[in-house]
Order: structure tokens, then sequence, then C-alpha cells
């Protein structure tokens, strides 16, 4: 048995039966990582040795029949945006590559409540600006399908890792589709939870309105499971709301009988490629064979919906950013004469070229004389896409469209083009834009094996709906019994 | 609309950040780009409509104003490149 293998489930079920310690699952993790890492290149931190001490003391305390959290002894990796206590939390940036949070996250705390182990900080696109872990300061991630592949991002290090069977689950962000495009990439389960499901406290902000943590997973019931743990109110975020516990796992019924899907057409013209059209149409044929009722729609706003993203997201970066400014944490320059070159300095020297671009255009769009043309017309754009939306969510439950318009692209290849890299975001920004949750799970591969996601969005808070209809698919197609990622170039 | 250098340079300095000469023709050929692609936005008929800042529904979340002790200074404080005497440490800003 190849206890890397298995889901999160599995291993909560084997713990249960006295099948396997929670320090036999760490020391399994901490080999593949060994063996893996320097392929794959998923890890901003990794604490392996921490990881197996804290594994011990909870089989210690699971022997002394000790009150314990449900997913007590299984590791967890943490993309590094996410703030950990006394661990340094990078954002993959130069900017802060020493720090070290003084507090945890609000998902955190409810992770170490369940004492669920911390096994590593992930690698990501700097400050979660990118869609191929390309621009981290530190390292590239490399697809574990095709090495030569990027892993898609923002949250690139926590799928590959997930798909690599380097850490059993993971915590990402998804402020465009940093959650569901890589696990598209990778072949994994990504959810992003509606605005105000999940605390942002400790999330260290993009674009403030559109941020949301949640789950990325080798299979949709591990995606319920997280999610349980990691949703509520939080007083430290005035954005989130109060909705009760739910156990995410109810909702999983496998049937999809009379579950009203619409398709927009917008979704599936130019600029998608044949291969993932196919694959999608041929989900589509299983879901009609599944019993739903699947009809074509027009979202006809989808076609402002990337660039109101770009607007309002940059915006909200270049105010969110403005704290680097080299006084109480973060990189600070050497040399300087006074306060003003000390921080233009500092951030120049800290942040990467991405960063600045955004926050550049964010600044621009938000200046006198350009504020009413880009930003303020793109905040009304917002109203116009939430309201397309909730017209599609009176007539259907679900709304089906592909994770990305192609499957994961050459390292390098739009890593020049700052436009091409972001029209990779267009299937996914709306969700963010709205506020919707939004699952990506694998459909199906292309002719060159790699893995194609399907996204499938909910109306607000109807997490249920989707993670139903997923895992409803996921029993029927497989996925994970067919497909493995090959380690090649 | 077409961002020129000096606006550019006008900007990075507005978001206290300094560009290298070869950073700026790339940036003001990128930057370009994507202003033109974003113009697209004002083709939508927004006429009447009213704003949206958040993702859920705009309402006051109050709490009482109460001061919590953080007493754990030390962890806040070994995040600063220049500190004394328990304080942040910036160049003298005044004369």
């Amino acid at each position: 048995m190849d206890i890397t293998n298995l889901t999160v489930h599995e291993l909560q079920e084997k713990i249960k039966n006295k099948e396997l310690t929670s320090r036999e699952i760490v020391e399994a993790y901490n080999n593949k990582i060994e063996q893996k890492e320097t392929e794959i290149q998923a890890f901003v931190t990794i604490l392996g040795k921490e990881a197996l001490e804290k594994a011990k003391e909870v089989d210690t305390k699971r022997a002394n029949g000790e009150e314990l959290g449900e997913f007590a002894g299984i590791p967890i990796g943490v993309k590094d945006n996410i703030c950990t206590k006394g661990i340094k939390t990078t954002c993959s940036s130069k900017m802060l590559e020493n720090f070290v949070s003084p507090y945890d996250a609000t998902v955190m705390k409810k992770i170490n409540a369940e004492h669920i182990i911390t096994l590593g900080k992930l690698n990501m696109d700097e400050f979660a600006m990118g869609g191929s872990t390309e621009h981290s300061y530190f390292k590239t991630t490399k697809n574990p399908y095709n090495l030569n592949k990027v892993p898609g991002g923002s949250s690139g290090g926590s799928a590959a890792a997930v798909a690599a069977g380097m850490v059993p689950w993971a915590l990402g962000s998804d402020t465009g589709g940093s959650i569901r495009q890589p696990a598209s990439f990778c072949g994994v389960v990504g959810l992003k939870p509606t605005y105000g499901l999940v605390s942002r406290y400790g999330l260290v902000a993009f674009a403030s309105s559109l941020d949301q943590i949640g789950p990325i997973t080798k299979d949709v019931y591990d995606s319920a499971l997280l999610l349980n743990i990691i949703t509520g109110h939080d007083k430290k975020d005035t954005t989130s709301v109060e909705k009760g516990q739910i156990d995410y796992t109810k909702c999983l019924k496998n049937d999809v009988k009379g579950l009203k899907i619409g398709v927009p057409k917008e979704f599936f013209g130019e600029g998608i490629n044949k291969e993932v059209k196919e694959s999608l149409e041929k989900a589509i044929e299983k879901y009609k064979e599944l019993g739903a009722i699947v009809e074509e729609i027009s979202l006809d706003v989808a076609k402002y919906s990337l660039a109101t993203y770009y607007i309002i997201a940059c915006a909200e970066a270049s105010s969110n950013l403005g704290r680097f400014d080299g006084i109480r944490y973060g990189h600070r320059a050497k040399e300087f004469s006074n306060l003003k070159e000390l921080y233009k300095k500092s951030r120049s020297e800290g942040f990467g070229s991405e960063v600045k671009r955004r926050i550049i255009l964010g600044t621009y769009v938000l200046s006198s004389g350009y504020y009413d043309a880009y930003y303020k017309k793109a905040q009304q754009v917002r109203t116009l896409v939430m309201q397309e939306f909730e017209k599609a969510f009176e007539k259907y439950d679900v709304i089906l469209t592909p994770t990305s318009p192609t499957v994961a692209f050459d390292i390098g290849a739009k890593s020049n083009n700052p436009l091409e890299m972001y029209l990779s975001d267009i299937c996914t920004v709306s969700v963010n834009i709205a506020g919707l949750p939004g699952i990506s799970i694998p459909c199906g591969v292309d002719s060159q094996g790699m893995p194609i996601g399907m996204q499938l969005i909910g109306n607000k808070f109807c997490e249920e709906t989707i993670l139903n209809a997923a895992y409803t698919f996921e029993q029927e197609v497989k996925f994970r019994d067919n497909h493995k990622p090959k380690f090649k170039k | 609309m077409k961002m020129t250098r000096e606006e550019l340079l006008y900007i990075a300095n507005l978001a206290s950040l300094n560009l290298e000469e070869n950073e700026i023709d790339n940036y003001l050929e990128n930057l370009q780009d994507i202003l033109n692609f974003a113009d697209i936005v004002n083709n939508a008929k927004t006429d009447g409509l009213d704003v949206t800042v958040g993702a859920n529904e705009g309402k006051n979340v109050f709490r009482k104003d109460e001061v919590e002790i953080f007493e754990d200074t030390k962890s806040l404080l070994q995040n600063a490149e220049e500190k004394e005497q328990n304080m942040f440490k910036i160049p003298k800003v005044i004369n």
C-alpha cells in the first residue's frame, strides 16, 4: 500500500481502524517529498522534522485516549500567503523572504485545533499574481504530469504537491481562479468557496473584495471535509458571514437526476482549445445520461469579465500592497538618504516585475482623470455581471464551463507576455467578480495525457449543489483510477 | 487611452516605485496592451447602475471598540530590519 496515494478520508479510516499511525503517514509523506521535491519544486518551506515530532505526539495522545480532532495526525500543505505563527510566510516574494508571522490565520487556528499537521508552505506566484507559478521569487514549480509544463497558478505549489502525492490535501487561495486553474492543470479538485464563507483573516491580501481561501484535494469528498473545517463566521473578518455549521459531506448523494445545468455558449467559443471543448462536451453528455437537464444559455457579460477583473484586482492590490514600505517588516533597502527613498528603494528591490506591473496598473486606474473611465466603470460592470448570474440562477442550479481554455502550457511560453497570461483566467474570473462558489474537477486528458478541468459554478452559498454535482460525475468517471502523474519531461 | 513615458514615471512615483531604464520601455508596451484590452468595459451598458464595491450586500458590521493587549512584542519586532528599545527605527524625518 502506498500511503501517499490514499485520500484523506481513506487515511482517516485507516487511523480509526488502527491500520496506520500518524507517524507512518508523516514518514511516508516525508519520503515522498524527499524523492520528488527536486523535480517538482512545490515547497518554499518544508517542515518534515517538526511534522514528525507532532505526529509522534498525536500517536501518544491517541494511545492514551486523549481527546483529539477528527483529522488528528493527518498532514496538510499550506499556500505561502496564509499566515502561520512562528513559520515563514513569504508570499513567494523577496519582500517577505524572512517574514515570520506573529499570529495564525483563522483557517490555521481551525486546522491546528483539529491537530492537523502542517507539512510545509507551498510555492505560488508572488503575492498570488499570476497563472503559472513562474512569478515566484524562489522557484518555478513543475507540473507532475509533465515536468516541462507549468502547474498553473497562483496556487501552483498546492496543486502540484497534491497531484504528486507530496501532501494529502492543501489550502490555496483564489482571487481570479488561483485555486481552480492550477487544480485543472494538475488533475486535482479545487474549490473556491462563496465570498464570505471562509475567513480571510491572516490571508495576505491581494484584492480583498475577491480573495477567498479554499481546499485543493485529491477528490470531492476530501474537498467537502476540508471545507467543513475552514468555514465559519469570524469577527476578525467583517466580510465573513454567519451561516451556521454545515456538514458538506451530507450533500454528496451521487445523484443529479433533475439537476438543471446551464452551459453558457460564450465559454465554448473562440480561444477554447479543441480537445478541451471535446472533453467538456463528453462531460455534458455524461450529465445528461445521469439524468440532469442540460441547456445552452447565454452569459453575454462574460466578455467584459476579464477586463473588469484586472481593473478591480489591480486597483485593490495597489492599495493593499502599499503597506510594504520596509519599516516594520518586509525587505528594507540598505542604502537611502531619506524616508521616501527608503520606501521607494525597498519596494523596488522587494517586488518582482509582475507585482510592480499590477501596482502601476492599479495606481493608474485609480488616479485622477482615469478613475471614472476604468475603476468606476468596472465597478458598474461588476454589478452587471452579478445581475446576469442572478438571472441565470433563477432557472439553473449549476453553470458548467471549462476551468481553463487550455491544458497546462509550457514553462516560459507566456512569461514575457502578461496579457496572454491574463487570458488564461478568462473562464474563472467571473466567479470572483460575482462572489460565487466554483469547483474544478478533472474531466479527462488531452492527447498528450495532460488533465482537462471542468468548472461547476453555483449560486451564492450553494456549495452543496456543486459539490454533489462534482461528486456524482467523479463517481462515474473515476479520473484518479485511470490517470496518474508521469513525472516525465 | 495612450500611456506616455512621463505618465508612467508619474504613476510609478505615486506608487513609490523606481523603474530602471530597461524596465520603462517594457512596462510602457505591455501596460498599453493591457489598457487597450481593458477599454472593452466602456462598451458595456451601465447607465443608471450602481457600483459594486464588495461581493456581498454592503452592510456595516459593528463591534465594541475594546482594547486587546497583544503581548508578544518580541515576535512583532523580530521582522523589523532596524529596531531600538522595542521600537521600529526609521531615518530622521524632522530636521
